[in-house]
């Protein structure tokens, strides 16, 4: 073996060869079969079970950035199906399934770690909410049950049954509840789609989106314009802005959420950690550190500043959990801009424009659902506009009808 | 920390105000369609831009208008909102001052 490495270390080139994950950048084609505007999670799924299940490849992935460096960068990565809505319940099971093997599928490790999820009842109100919640998520084949005060005391030795003088009463205690690493979601989508020919594009902003009696011809870019047979807008934060290019409105209003981690320190804390009351959430990384999240801004902007004044709310309420964590050390803080729909539930499906799709209104809470975005919006759109039963409740007409699905209590404190 | 100017109690900490949605005039609400009212209540002027808000002083209870920017977060002008709602009011300009 040693002198195998030295006959190596002689060598003048790297002696294997290696394949690039990702190709180089090409220039733009005239024309696509499909236009997917984003390259985050979201856009790159659609784009490889397009090319994998549908044998779609004539696809391009436009993005003004570089890959997933959007809110699938910035997600504090909760995967769990533990929602309120039948509907609901039943579309984030679905993805967490997908979840479940995706490194296989990938043959990449997106660092899958199925740890539970426990949300805090600090109210009888809450206590019944989780009672519904959880049969509602054994009906849909999820794995969730209330646990009383002593039990959350023996999951967690470290948490402080009485924080900020609002007792535990209960949890809602999620077995499925997982993170995975998010860049490697994104990697590893763009990875096998362009390896089946979908071209990934970064750097390339769409500025105008070209439409012709109701239906869309193409879109300009800072790279010129492409011609296209189809468009699926996947832009999270800036959906409303996109889709104004397309001549609609969207019930959405854009909102920086902020997050954090700490210093690494051992591992104390396996299940994510959420309390309804405090507003706060809390989880351990597979590196040691402490991620804190979720708080979005008092009022709506597109920005990504952070602010002292959430900051300083959020790391309060994860110290009343875990008090000793006061003594931990702030590495890194961030923002998203988040698409906020008033029902928390996404809007995907058709839009006013007959040949553009949407998958927007992801807000806080649609790292967990890219495995399953990308899968019913590629049948979408290989079908021709024909909506999957899974996202029909979620479409944009639902708010026309008021047929709104009402995940607030299952999302607002959660992500 | 950010700094509002309330035109009633003068310049305050931004943790001090309550965001009330933004300003759209209400369709008559025995007229409206379904469809109008629905427009009404779940759309807006969310592009990037100047937009016009609603704002509460909180410990006061006073409610007026903000024109704000939503990506810089630039505050334009605050002001009473009898400026808007009954245009032959004079506007209120002077900020009044607080007891302390
Ligand atoms: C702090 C934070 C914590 C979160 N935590 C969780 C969580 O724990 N669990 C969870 O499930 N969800 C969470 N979310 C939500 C989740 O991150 C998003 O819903 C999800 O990542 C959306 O994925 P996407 O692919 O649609 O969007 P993105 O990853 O944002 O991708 C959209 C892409 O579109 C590009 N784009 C925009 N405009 C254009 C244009 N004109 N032309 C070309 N490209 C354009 C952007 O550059 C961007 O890369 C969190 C979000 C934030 C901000």
């Amino acid at each position: 073996m040693p002198f195998s490495l030295l006959k190596f270390g002689l060598y003048k080139d790297y002696p294997f060869e290696q394949i690039a994950d990702l190709p180089g950048p090409t220039d733009l084609k005239q024309y696509y079969d499909v236009v997917i505007i984003g390259g985050g999670g979201h856009g790159i799924a659609t784009a490889y079970y397009l090319a994998k299940y549908h044998g779609i490849t004539n696809v391009a992935v436009l993005e003004k950035s570089y890959l997933g460096g959007g809110n699938t960068a910035r997600n504090t990565a909760v995967i769990r199906s533990n929602y309120l809505t039948s509907a609901g319940v039943r579309f984030y099971t679905e993805s967490v399934k997908l979840f479940e093997r995706l490194s296989n599928e990938f043959d990449f490790n997106i660092m899958y770690s199925r740890r539970g999820q426990l949300t805090l009842a600090h109210t009888d109100t809450t206590v019944r909410a989780f009672r519904q919640r959880a049969e509602v998520n054994k009906h849909f084949g999820g794995r969730t049950e209330l646990i009383d005060r002593q039990a959350v005391g023996e999951l967690l030795p470290s948490l402080n049954l009485d924080p900020a003088g609002l007792p535990i009463l209960a949890g809602l205690w999620h077995l499925d509840g997982a993170t995975a690493r998010h860049d490697a979601v994104a990697w590893g989508y763009a990875k096998g789609a362009t390896q089946c020919g979908v071209e990934l594009h970064q750097l390339t902003e769409v500025t105008g989106i070209d439409i012709e009696a109701g239906r869309v011809t193409g879109v300009q870019t800072n790279r010129g314009r492409v011609a296209c047979g189809c468009v699926v807008q996947a832009v999270s934060g800036l959906s409303a802005e996109v889709s104004r290019m397309a001549g609609f409105p969207l019930p959405i209003v854009a909102y920086p959420l902020q997050a954090m981690v700490t210093q690494p320190v051992k591992p104390f804390l396996d299940p994510h950690v959420s309390s309804s009351a405090l507003h706060c959430y809390v989880h351990q990384t597979s590196r040691g550190e402490i991620v804190i999240g979720g708080g979005s801004d008092p009022y709506p902007l597109y920005g990504t500043r952070s602010t002292l004044e959430l900051k300083e709310g959020l790391i309060g309420s994860a110290v009343e959990m875990f008090p000793f964590m006061s003594e931990m050390r702030l590495m890194r803080q961030w923002a998203g801009i988040t698409d906020m729909t008033s029902d928390y539930s996404p809007i995907m499906g058709l839009s006013p424009v007959e040949n553009y799709y949407l998958d927007a209104g992801w807000g806080t809470w649609g790292f967990k659902a890219t495995p399953i975005c990308g899968v019913t919006m590629a049948e979408l759109v290989a079908s021709g506009g024909k909506v999957p039963d899974l996202i029909s409740p979620f479409s944009l007409d639902r708010f026309d009808a008021f047929r709104q699905v009402n995940e607030m209590g299952a999302t607002a404190a959660s992500h | 920390m950010k700094i509002l100017t309330c035109p009633l109690n003068g310049p305050r900490n931004i943790a001090e105000f309550t965001y009330g949605g933004q300003v759209k005039p209400m369709p008559n609400p025995t007229e409206a369609t379904d469809q109008e009212w629905a427009h009404y209540v779940f759309y807006g002027d969310n592009h990037i831009g100047v937009v016009r808000e609603w704002w509460m002083h909180t410990p006061s209870g006073y409610w007026f208008i903000v024109e704000r920017h939503n990506q810089t977060d630039e505050v334009m002008r605050t002001y009473d909102p009898a400026e808007l709602f009954d245009p032959g009011s004079s506007p209120a300009t002077e900020p009044v001052q607080a007891d302390p």
